[in-house]
């Protein structure tokens, strides 16, 4: 039997998640004010996901930058791999907020969106 | 001389209903609400280009979860509160500065256009808060370059497109810097540490296991920067251990190399305007004394958002201006039933309670109080008194100051004009 503890990231809550699991499946929680914190936990023990933010340039407009996020997790280990490709974009302004810039990112169930209007520059 | 005459000389008098300075989530959320509330002769006098406010620069996402379910990105929140504004087709100004408030709720702005001039029947604060800065700490040393506050660091990086440094220490574990560690990491830079003087973190334990946690950054407690070392640049921090004191121990220095020192040390309500009016402010807050219906001991003027309090969640910001709005428009169609004077019951607390807002009751109505522990403490029970009889309480799990409370007092538990009184104990 393993112990653990977790700080939940889902919400400001933040709970403290203590978890008692083994290899065999056998997983129970205690601390967590919601379901969510349960999957979380289950996620962080198997396959820790997360989102990002970040932003893109954008070529005259109004900003320079343009916010950009994920609108799903990924996972952890591949944060810096999507910041890769954040960096290769360009955009000309103008540019709508909701914008889908990559679709299902790596082949995960997340895409790139903008942030952010960014208007032509005047 | 031209200028002079139509400028200043033959300045008129404009008059408006309500007039909202700062376009920030505060202001956004309290013209709407007014707006719905049948209130439509508002103006929203914002001093940046944009609507928004400081939303604009929090890229990471987060905001939202309790008011849309979902989370969002500080612009796309913002985004809402703006389309929201413009729908109702409420009037705004950007790129004007309000540079006086007076006791009779006349307003002065410099505009693009020229000076302006406002009679307003309510004024509603909404300006916000500023970062306290490094003569605020008033840390030894040098003066170099890549000093920055967190916010000015996270407005070069997320709004100007320009990178702050490669290699960084933070001083305060406040959520902007946190997060700003974090955003460094992403963009390349290396986060050597963050190092906090009080023995507990100030920002949200979220925030320091997606922020630190996951780019494996330390976390000091107790430790504080006591001298920035760098001529031109910034070349290096010394950090020392602090006692139960606060004070450095001596003999503890340890000299940490990095090119820019990230300051995470707490926000200030900006009040220069509400002063000027002759409102009266909390020490603890550093924001107006206001009563459950958000008006200042001045008369039809109003203050929500971080202005009042420094919030963790915008979430609440908004919640807390668009409560507001009924307070504004009882104030503006009063019925003779004292919705023109601030009301008169004071709420206190004991030594655990950093502040309460609001800090002024009637008695008469459903209050919700915001406040915060001002350690952080397990189980711990909340209770509201007034004089010996028990209003309410609340017992909370995990207690913590960088977390802001709230308590529900429905207005027939209130049995007096005595003090009310706000405690906690442990269970």
């Amino acid at each position: 039997m393993k112990n653990r503890t977790f700080t939940c990231i889902i919400c400001p809550n933040g709970c403290d998640i203590a978890v008692e699991y083994d290899d065999e499946g056998y997983f129970r929680c205690e601390g967590n004010l919601c379901p969510k914190g349960e999957k979380y936990v289950l996620n962080e023990l198997t396959a820790p996901q997360r989102t990002i933010s970040s932003s893109v340039v954008v070529d005259g407009g109004e900003l320079p930058l343009a916010s950009v996020r994920l609108n799903g997790p990924v996972p952890k280990d591949r944060i810096f791999d999507v910041m890769k490709e954040i960096r290769a974009i360009r955009l000309k302004a103008p540019v709508k907020a909701g914008t889908v810039l990559i679709k299902n990112i790596f082949g995960f169930d997340s895409d790139l969106i903008v942030t952010r209007n960014v208007e032509k520059k005047a | 001389m031209d200028v002079y005459r139509k400028g200043a000389w033959m300045m008129i008098t404009e008059h408006r209903n309500v007039i909202i300075i700062g376009g920030g989530p505060a202001g956004l959320a309290a013209a709407c609400a007014l707006y719905d509330k049948g209130v439509k002769d508002i103006l929203i006098l914002e001093r940046e280009p944009r609507l928004g406010g400081i939303l604009n620069q929090c890229i990471h996402d987060g905001f939202g979860l309790s008011r849309f379910g979902e989370t969002l990105s500080g612009p796309e929140y913002a985004g809402r509160f703006i389309e929201a504004v413009r729908q109702r087709k409420i009037d705004y100004i950007t790129e004007c500065t309000v540079i006086n408030l007076d006791n009779n709720k006349c307003v002065t702005a410099a505009a693009q256009d020229g000076l302006k001039k406002y009679q307003a029947d309510a004024v509603i604060l909404t300006m916000g808060c500023r970062e306290r800065p490094r003569g605020g700490l008033a840390i030894p040393g040098d003066r170099p370059s890549g000093v920055f506050t967190a916010g000015v660091a996270q407005s070069y990086m997320n709004l100007h497109n320009t990178m702050v440094g490669k290699k960084a220490v933070i001083l305060g574990s406040g959520d902007i810097g946190m997060i700003m560690a974090r955003r460094l990491t992403l963009e390349g830079a290396k986060v050597e540490a963050v190092f906090e003087i009080l023995p507990y973190p100030s920002g949200l334990p979220r925030n320091i296991e997606q922020c630190l946690n996951d780019y494996g950054i330390p976390l000091y407690l107790s430790h504080t920067v006591t001298r920035i070392n760098g001529k031109a640049r910034l070349s290096s921090v010394t950090v020392s251990e602090v006692g139960r004191d606060m004070k450095p121990i001596k003999g503890t220095e340890k000299e940490w190399p990095c090119d820019t020192l990230i300051l995470s040390v707490g926000l200030i309500p900006e009040n220069e305007l509400s002063l000027q009016a002759g409102v009266v402010l909390d020490g603890r807050t550093k924001g107006a004394i206001v009563d459950e219906n958000g008006m200042t001991s001045v008369p039809g003027i109003f203050a929500a958002g971080n202005v009042l309090h420094v919030h963790d969640l915008v979430d609440f910001v908004s919640l807390e201006a668009e409560k507001l709005a009924e307070g504004v428009s009882a104030y503006l169609q009063d019925a003779g039933e004292g919705n023109q004077k601030t009301c008169a019951i004071d709420i206190q607390t004991d030594e655990t309670i950093g502040y309460t807002v609001p800090q002024k009751v009637s008695g008469k109505k459903d209050v919700t109080v915001s406040f915060r522990p001002k350690f952080p403490s397990q189980n711990r029970v909340f209770e509201v008194y007034q004089g010996d009889r028990l209003l309410t309480r609340k017992t909370v799990r995990k207690a913590i100051p960088a977390v802001m409370l709230h308590i529900d007092i429905p207005a027939e538990k209130f049995v007096s004009e005595e003090t009310v009184r706000v405690v906690s104990h442990e269970e």
